[in-house]
């Protein structure tokens, strides 16, 4: 269990509340008092991100405005031997910035300034604060967006994006974050910046921007992102389009794929998914459809009229049983707005919700998605189904009520289960969410050791002491050899080279 | 979100309509966005979510500390995190209980406590408040050195016009009379009654009508809010039983309060009923409007340039419809585009009093996207924008309605 894994974490730790006021006194020495966080009661707020299931209240809270603040706080955690875990908006939804009792919660959300827009060069440099939403408001007016749009843009920071890889319902045509980023800066454990990427196309060496975006906070902190922006396309209308049967609507994706349509967003949502998202976003959708898709195309007038147009064919004929396509933008972005609205309306359906993220390949879709609602049964959980379709990124939604005993558990089990099912489908535990800390064993069950051992390496490059973010995204080989003595999975041991425990 | 509220709360109506409420936030963080607060500072105890997170530690039997006291104060009360939510998180309400049970616990320091009391016993009340209003305006020379700021607070006073005549023959309205607006701008309300009087309705404003009640709601008295509530609800009733189509609100500041008296009220065994009918007929002025055929009020706009300041309450506040911009527009007047129309301006009920530096800071940043534009005046829709804006804008600040009345729409009053 990743809450045990936790308290172990803390063994390395400072020695306790002493070390904590040496720590404090060093911090505040070089840094304004106000920003050093260190009381419960002030502390308390940043104890979970957007997975509150899983808490843990950090030694102290940073709150810096400038890098030079950001370097000091490494320097100083590096010096002592204090883990440190980068935060952005918190909405991370594996538990990617949850803190360590013995380590320090560096927040990044005071570095909100959008710092230049390079218009000839369609590049925009931010601090990692900024919303990802921001962005592309800051540029709207000069006709062009920045296309990374995970349903959370609204809030999701963009150094979370980067350090989360995220994608969203538009990925399937212009790539996730790692696609549309040229350069960032970092501040390394030990308190250096460096510049990673460039803004030229293509830099000699290693594609060292590239192992940065998904690093979970675990190689360095960011401060600064350079992003690529794109012209708006000249149109875009999206199809909302409903089906009895989840399966005729599994087929229809991979059908819209195989057809050659390269949708800008291909998305599905199932029964329960669209009641929720219904009841808040009042988007028309047919609240008695088995599923619907959003299938959006783009690009010049008389390309998005014929796109549309073969794409409701290809629905028609897999059995849809209600096409309506956007009259206008109006209409579109309310059509959209249900999908982004689509997690946190759960919680007018249910207390809680457990977010899943695994990707299969689409022809798996339909496969998957009935045996998800098999297990359903089995766990006698309710599931609702809400996913990025076109590139078989399942988000199930498990609903349960925390405030029952034994619910968390079952549920956390449940979702093991669903990986276990991706990945017999020949798919990945993770999309676009992250690791974190939640998906932290099931990383054991996706990589053999080999693997694993490489992950250590390029740790150890760039944190040899293993100060950030420790505990998350990349699981030790002894942990992995415990969660297989816990989970054997058809007879085998993931591990068995590894002495069992 | 998972609770666990401690049993001396768990069993009170408090507690349950607090754990109801916390229990539907999944801590997904979208509210942090449209936090006028959070963007400013950028502190998750600053954001509605930590906000949220703190009250749930009081509610889970954490004591609090000034500190609490203190994030929960520079909350401007405005619900853009509400708007936000998807979960449909009643953030007010939760914030109304949070800051009650904080306040009991955490006692103020004198200053504080003297400046809140007086906010509720003068400025609440009509004739008291113009009393200080017009000693205030008499002593207006005499406030210099550290009074001067004083100065800049008080609007300067409206020459009365007139309230049309009583016709009898005609549909009838309320309208809401509160405390602060008929002191610091007696004209709105008969502007209304005059534009109404020529679409045919007669509006009247019962005397015995008071403050709304939000002063006391929000400064931690709930149960003085509702003795407010009651005195309107006596004072509008004989009126509602006469066939009053509407209570019409020309402060939405008020018109927030008076939505929730059904919410408030539900546990009162004599006035529930009553409340939850004077809730159903709130109604904006602006909503009133545009349900009537404005086409006999011409094009009085003539193309003038107007930046509009849509109040929080109007946008935010479930109950109230906000049709100001159209309005405006069919009247002929250009809306100028106004960047971020859904962060508070910082006036917000007593904020700007409690809290002047945030405050100010919000309203720098507001006047300068409001003056973006280059327009001739900017109207609102809530009396307490209005002066706060009007204290620093350069330009005139109207309420809305004042720009349908011919007279009013002439250069000299831009
Ligand atoms: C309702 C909802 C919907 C979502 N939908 C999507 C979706 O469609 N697609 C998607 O990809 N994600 C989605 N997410 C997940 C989440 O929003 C993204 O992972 C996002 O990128 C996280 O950004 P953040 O700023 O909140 O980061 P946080 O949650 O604060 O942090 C996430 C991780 O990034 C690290 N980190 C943050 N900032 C930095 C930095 N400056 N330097 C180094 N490391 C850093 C943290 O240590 C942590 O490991 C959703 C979340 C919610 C709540
Ligand atoms: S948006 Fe709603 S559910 Fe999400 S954190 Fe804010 S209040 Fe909670
Ligand atoms: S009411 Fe306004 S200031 Fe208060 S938390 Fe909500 S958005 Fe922020």
């Amino acid at each position: 269990m990743a809450h045990a894994d936790l308290a172990a974490s803390t063994e390395q730790a400072l020695g306790g509340a002493p070390r904590k006021q040496q720590l404090i006194e060093r911090l505040t020495a070089e840094l304004p008092a106000d920003i050093v966080l260190h009381a419960d009661e002030d502390l308390r707020p940043f104890e979970c991100d957007g997975l509150s299931a899983y808490r843990q209240v950090p030694m102290i809270v940073v709150l810096p405005s400038t890098i030079a603040q950001v370097q000091t706080t490494m320097r100083i955690c590096h010096a002592n031997d204090v883990p440190v875990v980068a935060r952005g908006a918190g909405t991370g939804l594996s538990g990617g910035a949850l803190p360590l009792d013995d380590g320090v919660l560096l927040s990044l959300a005071k570095f909100n300034r959008i710092l230049d827009i390079d218009t000839d060069n369609r590049r925009a440099t931010v601090q990692p604060g900024v919303r990802n939403l921001a962005i592309s408001e800051a540029v709207s007016h000069l006709g062009l967006y920045y296309a990374p749009d995970p349903s959370s843009q609204i809030a999701c920071s963009i150094g979370g994006n980067v350090a989360e890889n995220s994608g969203g319902v538009h990925c399937l045509k212009y790539g996730l974050t790692t696609h549309n980023i040229v350069q960032i800066e970092i501040v390394t454990v030990e308190g250096e910046r460096l510049t990673i990427g460039s803004s030229a196309l293509d830099s000699p060496g290693f594609d060292l921007l590239a192992l940065m975006t998904g690093s979970e906070g675990l190689l360095g902190v960011i401060v600064e992102v350079t992003v690529k922006l794109l012209a708006k396309p000249e149109l875009a209308r999206v199809a909302l389009v409903a089906f009895d049967d989840v399966r005729k609507a599994g087929d229809a994706v991979a059908a819209i794929i195989q057809a050659g349509i390269v949708p800008a967003g291909l998305e599905m949502l199932d029964n329960p998914a669209i009641v929720a998202t219904e009841e808040f976003v009042h988007a028309g959708y047919p609240k008695d459809a088995a599923a619907i898709l959003l299938c959006e195309v783009d690009g010049t007038e008389a390309e998005v009229e014929e796109d549309i147009e073969r794409v409701r064919e290809v629905v028609e004929r897999e059995g849809a049983t209600e096409v309506r396509i956007s009259r206008d933008d109006a209409e579109r972005a309310l059509f959209w707005a249900g999908r982004k609205a689509a997690f946190p309306a759960m919680g007018r359906i249910s207390p809680d919700y457990y977010c899943m993220d695994g990707t299969i390949p689409r022809k798996a879709l339909a496969e998957v998605l009935i045996g998800i609602g098999e297990l359903s049964e089995e766990y006698g959980q309710r599931v609702a189904n809400v996913f990025h379709a076109g590139d078989g990124n399942l988000h199930p939604l498990i609903l349960y009520d925390a405030n029952q005993e034994g619910e968390l558990e079952r549920t956390e089990a449940f979702g093991g289960a669903i990986c276990r099912l991706c990945l017999e489908h020949g798919g990945s535990i993770t999309g676009e969410h992250g690791v974190g800390v939640e998906k932290i064993d099931q990383m054991c069950v996706q990589f053999p050791s080999a693997e694993l051992t490489q992950f250590h390496a390029v740790k150890e490059a760039f944190d040899p002491k293993g100060l950030l973010n420790p505990g998350k995204a990349v699981p030790t080989l002894h942990r992995c050899a415990e969660f297989g003595a816990m989970h054997v999975h058809n007879g085998e041991l993931p591990h068995p080279e590894l002495e069992r425990l | 979100m998972q609770t666990s509220i401690i049993p001396q709360l768990r069993d009170t109506a408090d507690g349950q309509e607090a754990d109801r409420i916390l229990r539907a936030c999944t801590h997904c963080g979208f509210c942090t966005a449209t936090c006028p607060t959070y963007q400013l500072v950028g502190d998750e105890r600053d954001g509605p979510r930590g906000r949220i997170y703190m009250i749930k530690q009081v509610l889970e039997g954490e004591e609090p500390t000034e500190k609490t006291q203190r994030h929960l104060d520079r909350c401007l009360t405005c619900r853009a995190c509400e708007t936000t939510c998807p979960s449909g998180v009643e953030y007010a309400k939760l914030a109304d209980i949070g800051r009650e049970l904080v306040d009991q616990k955490v006692q103020r320091p004198l200053p504080q406590r003297v400046v809140r009391w007086l906010l509720r016993h003068i400025v609440a009340y009509r004739n008291r408040f113009g009393f200080v209003f017009a000693l205030g305006h008499f002593f207006k020379p005499l406030l210099v050195g550290p009074l001067a700021p004083l100065r800049q607070k008080m609007p300067p006073k409206q020459e009365r016009i007139d309230w049309p005549q009583a016709d009898n023959t005609q549909r009838t309205m309320l309208v809401h009379d509160g405390c602060v607006q008929p002191v610091a701008a007696p004209n709105t309300n008969a502007h209304a009654a005059r534009i109404l009087s020529k679409l045919g309705v007669r509006l009247i404003a019962p005397k015995a009508s008071g403050c709304c009640g939000a002063l006391s709601q929000h400064l931690s008295h709930r149960e003085e809010a509702l003795d407010f509530a009651r005195a309107n609800i006596d004072a509008w009733w004989p009126h509602i039983e006469a066939g009053a189509e509407a209570i019409v609100i020309t402060a939405s500041g008020c018109g927030a309060s008076v939505a929730e008296y059904g919410y408030m009220l539900r546990n009162d065994p004599v006035y529930a009923d009553k409340a939850a009918r004077v809730s159903e007929l709130t109604r904006d002025l602006s909503d009133v409007l545009a349900q009537e055929d404005l086409t006999a009020l011409g094009d009085i706009g003539d193309g003038r340039k107007v930046a509009y300041h849509p109040p929080c309450t109007l946008q935010n506040a479930p109950g109230l419809h906000d049709n100001v911009a159209e309005i405006l527009t069919q009247a002929g007047y250009q809306l100028t585009h106004v960047q971020d129309p859904h962060l508070c301006c910082g006036s917000a009920g007593t904020y700007s009093i409690l809290q002047p530096t945030m405050a100010n800071e919000l309203r720098e940043n507001k006047l300068a996207s409001l003056n973006a534009g280059a327009p001739d005046v900017i109207v609102t829709a809530n009396i307490g924008c209005q002066l706060h804006l009007e204290a620093a804008a350069g330009i005139p600040v109207r309420h809305w309605i004042e720009l349908l009345e011919p007279r009013m729409a002439q250069p000299a009053a831009a």
